[in-house]
């Protein structure tokens, strides 16, 4: 299928800085939608989602670090995880749209995590049986991490979605606002169809599917309306943002960008 | 895997005595988090191997990816060896096969039990694990009457649990 390259130097070079773009997007969106979960610290309606949100976004951003630091190398300009995390600006994340939205009220957090949890279920699990050893190894890892974080998002989805007149209605609006951020996903672009041909990662358009069976099947369960599909206008992964990751990012690395080098 | 160690200890006869020496060493580095446990009983000491130039590589995986116990441990690992003479030892992070709770010894769980935390029940080894919610036994009554007050709790490993008939809330380390 496809073209034998004419210079094989050049397709491994563009195929290195596919595999580098491809791992900072992973590592970008669970840094991102680790922060932000951060941000309930204290906040969250009861002590134990305390604990939960916490610990979710602990793993994320353990996830975030395992790629980082892979990203960096496979870079070759000296990067290493702490530069890449607070040294880049919101145009160097390649983080999907959706993880940078706000958190709204605890429904809507649910919302959003759920969504990136079903997400990150398909792909971990596809990368698991990459040829990059080192990618398959962190996506094994995240995966098991991933199982947890969902039947934790699935289960508040469902109490809350099938819950009262009124945590249904906010649910709903929380997914009608956040439905458009999804096409995201699931739309390959020249990385991943790159990787996805060379056995690197797995196909989106394959994934679709799977996703959004088991979509339907937690809407089913919170008596949730899928809504309808959107146009496409984000490209977060592209390093394209909405103005939310800016403000994220500028409470993220202020003590780095103000202090550089401050240590722990 | 029974056929690499019967490789490694036919081939490495003369070190055994070696690698078991920062064995023994290791199993004395107790977890931060639950020092009753070491991190041999954790599960999370993945290789010990004598080098061609004499040196000792010890490879530790971590058990979550963000468990800021990870880089103590490290620290932990290090000045034991350290201590124990192999401070040119080599200290390698594995990441796979990954972690899971089922690669805590019998002996770690025994010594979680009595400890007061409740030691996963059953094996990961199928997802559909995480679909129910297992019977967990109070670790200090032994009761199956507990029920799960928060899928999170005090570290990434534990949930919490409350025993129904002595009334005692418990740590369970999760089934993961």
């Amino acid at each position: 299928m496809s073209a034998t390259p004419a210079t094989p130097q050049m397709s491994d070079a563009a195929l290195e800085e596919a595999r580098c773009r491809y791992v900072l997007r992973l590592a970008d969106t669970a840094l991102v939608l680790g922060q932000r979960l951060g941000e309930w610290i204290g906040h969250a309606p009861a002590l134990e989602e305390d604990l939960a949100l916490a610990n979710l976004s602990l793993d994320l951003i353990g996830q975030a670090r395992l790629l980082l630091t892979y990203a960096g190398e496979l870079e070759g300009r000296g990067r290493d995880e702490d530069a890449l995390a607070f040294l880049r600006d919101a145009p160097e994340f390649l983080s999907l749209t959706l993880a940078e939205q706000p958190n709204g009220d605890f429904g809507h957090t649910i919302v959003r995590q759920w969504l990136i949890d079903a997400w990150q279920l398909e792909i971990y699990a596809g990368l698991e049986h990459s040829v990059d050893n080192r990618l398959a190894a962190i996506a094994a890892k995240a995966l098991r991490e991933t199982r947890y974080h969902h039947r934790f998002s699935s289960g508040w989805l469902v109490r809350l979605g099938d819950g009262t007149p009124e945590s249904h209605e906010r649910m709903q609006s929380a997914l009608d606002e956040l439905w458009r951020f999804t096409s995201e996903l699931f739309t390959p672009d020249e990385v991943d169809e790159r990787l996805s041909r060379a056995a690197v990662a797995p196909s989106l358009t394959e994934l679709a599917p799977r996703w959004s069976a088991r979509v339907d099947e937690d809407l089913r369960a919170a008596t949730l309306t899928r809504p309808a599909l959107q146009p496409y206008p984000w490209h977060g992964k592209r390093g394209v943002h909405t103005e939310h990751l800016g403000h994220l990012l500028a409470e993220m690395q202020h003590l780095q960008r103000t202090y550089p080098g401050a240590r722990w | 895997m029974s056929a690499v160690v019967r490789k490694m200890s036919s081939e490495h006869n003369l070190s055994s005595e070696r690698e078991l020496e920062v064995r023994k060493l290791l199993a004395r580095v107790p977890d931060p988090e639950i020092p009753v446990l070491s991190i041999v009983d954790l599960g999370i000491v993945r290789e010990v191997r004598e080098e061609a130039d004499g040196r000792m590589r010890v490879a530790i995986t971590p058990t979550y990816t963000g468990c800021p116990a990870t880089e103590v441990i490290r620290a932990l690992v290090r000045a034991a060896l350290d201590a124990g003479g192999y401070a040119d030892a080599i200290l390698d992070e594995a990441l796979s096969p990954p972690w899971t709770s089922d690669w805590l010894t019998p002996a770690g769980r025994e010594k979680l039990r009595a400890f007061g935390i409740a030691p996963p029940e059953g094996s990961v080894a199928s997802p559909r694990q995480l679909l129910g919610s297992p019977a967990v036994s109070c670790p200090r009554c032994g009761s199956r009457a507990t029920e799960r007050v928060s899928e999170f709790g005090s570290t990434p490993c534990k949930a919490h649990y409350r025993c129904s008939a002595c009334g005692e809330p418990f740590d369970y380390f999760k089934c993961i």
